[in-house]
């Protein structure tokens, strides 16, 4: 496979960088089990490029996933960029003829992506206090893209969300009295419904490229877009097990709330009571503990065989401990 | 049991392999065996702290429930009374019950982890 890949590289570079472009560089990043990252470069005919090459290495059905095709990723990275979200630019969006299945290229970005790093490398010490702000402000640019036409993105709301993920947990068999706690009390306090948006849906420290000097470079990893409340995004980025040992800084391990909320707002954003945000980020705390589930059941049903999946299972007890402060908290 | 050596030693020996061969394994593997350290880890806590924290599990539910069983029906029992609403974050004791149950296991699982509420540590 990854001789395949490398040899498609070989072609892209020639196709990008003109006849005679040759590549310079070409190594997979860490990724997903179904979704590869590809470092690459080349020396083209207007000198050399940096870029990034996603793409899948399996069978897609966008209907029945929750996650959107690449060509769709690309197209919302373009959208949402056009309206002045901080995005990587999409350089290329692969057909048959690259032979590298699924995939699209984007111009690398340099920073940070590891959230531990974020939150606790001294190089970041300087800009952290301002990053909480500045998700905020790149959350407003997001979430007033009109949702480019043809997309297939699913709109979803809080009572949708809970309905799905009970479903999910139902159907694992197990039997978790907090997680079961937890479906009940946020079916009790569902927000009232607002105007959707078009939301990242996967807005968390980890997915988000950080620059040292500048804060928020780039925001990475849109399979999970879709339609929805602007408050999701914020809940999830505030999700406990996304701030890597800093649960004493709600906003991804880096900020507060308060800094959160300003940013959106000083960026022309509807207003959203923290309220809300807490009701998703509750959610976003059951969500991770249900696909822990899940990632553990593929293991058992000898889908997926890693050893990481049984050990991802054990993480559903992270959200537990979170869950039961949240609960005694309240929203 | 035997006692030379004990359940938790064998687990630790294989653990403290893994670790010295990591450095030698490629990227993927050098990460597969860091999990699978983890997860011996895992494994031998539960073998130490498990009996104690299914013990006190199971006193909690009772509490709650108003009747004694073994863990598996007590937590069935619990997870049915919560789904059909009868029990509540308002029910006495409940939270109380299910926290120990929560800290019990991160404990076992993942004792680096900082669940929600856990404050600024000190510098």
């Amino acid at each position: 496979m990854e001789l395949d890949v490398r040899a498609g590289l070989e072609k892209l570079a020639g196709r990008l960088g003109g006849e005679g472009a040759r590549l310079t560089e070409a190594g997979r990043l860490s990724g997903g089990a179904s979704m590869e990252t590809w470092a690459f470069g080349f020396e083209g005919r207007d000198g050399p490029e940096r870029l990034i090459l996603r793409r899948r290495n399996g069978p897609f059905d966008e209907e029945s996933a929750r996650s959107v095709s690449l060509a769709t990723e690309a197209k919302l990275i373009q959208a949402t960029g056009a309206n002045g979200a901080r995005v990587p630019q999409v350089r290329h969006v692969c057909d048959d003829s690259d032979g590298l299945g699924e995939a699209y290229v984007m111009v690398r970005v340099d920073g940070e992506t590891l959230g531990k790093k974020i939150v606790s490398d001294p190089r970041f010490d300087a800009i952290r206090p301002a990053l909480a702000r500045q998700c905020g402000e790149s959350l407003v640019a997001i979430h007033r893209t009109p949702p480019p036409a043809g997309l297939n993105l699913k709109t979803v709301d809080g009572v949708a969300e809970l309905g799905r993920y009970e479903e999910v947990y139902r159907a694992t068999g197990a039997e978790r009295p907090i997680l079961e706690l937890a479906f009940q009390y946020l079916r009790k306090h569902v927000p009232t419904p607002v105007e959707p948006a078009l939301l990242h849906g996967d807005f968390r420290n980890g997915n988000i490229m950080f620059d040292p000097a500048v804060g928020v470079a780039a925001i990475l990893d849109w399979e999970l877009a879709h339609v929805g409340d602007p408050a999701e995004d914020m809940g999830w980025i505030c999700t406990n097990s996304w701030r890597f040992g800093r649960p004493d800084r709600p906003v991804g391990g880096f900020g507060d709330y308060a800094d959160l909320l300003a940013g959106y707002a000083s960026a022309g954003g509807r207003e959203i009571e923290l309220s809300r945000v807490r009701f998703w980020q509750m959610l976003g705390s059951l969500r991770w503990g249900v696909m822990c589930l899940t990632m553990y059941l593929s293991w058992a049903n000898g889908v997926e065989k890693s050893v990481e999946r049984p050990m991802i299972g054990r993480r559903v007890s992270e959200t537990e401990a979170d869950l039961v402060v949240l609960l005694e908290e309240g929203l | 049991m035997i006692t030379h050596p004990r359940t938790e030693e064998l687990v630790e020996s294989v653990r403290l392999w893994i670790d010295q061969i990591r450095p030698t394994l490629d990227p993927r593997n050098a990460f597969l065996a860091r999990v699978a350290a983890n997860a011996l880890a895992t494994v031998g806590r539960e073998i130490t702290a498990g009996p104690a924290a299914e013990a006190a599990a199971v006193a909690g539910m009772a509490g709650v429930l108003g009747h004694e069983g073994d863990y598996a029906t007590l937590n069935s029992e619990l997870c049915a009374r919560i789904r059909s609403g009868e029990l509540s974050v308002e029910t006495p004791g409940l939270l109380a019950a299910l926290t120990i149950m929560a800290r019990d296991q991160i404990a076992i699982d993942q004792p680096s982890y900082k669940p929600e509420g856990t404050a600024a540590p000190t510098p």
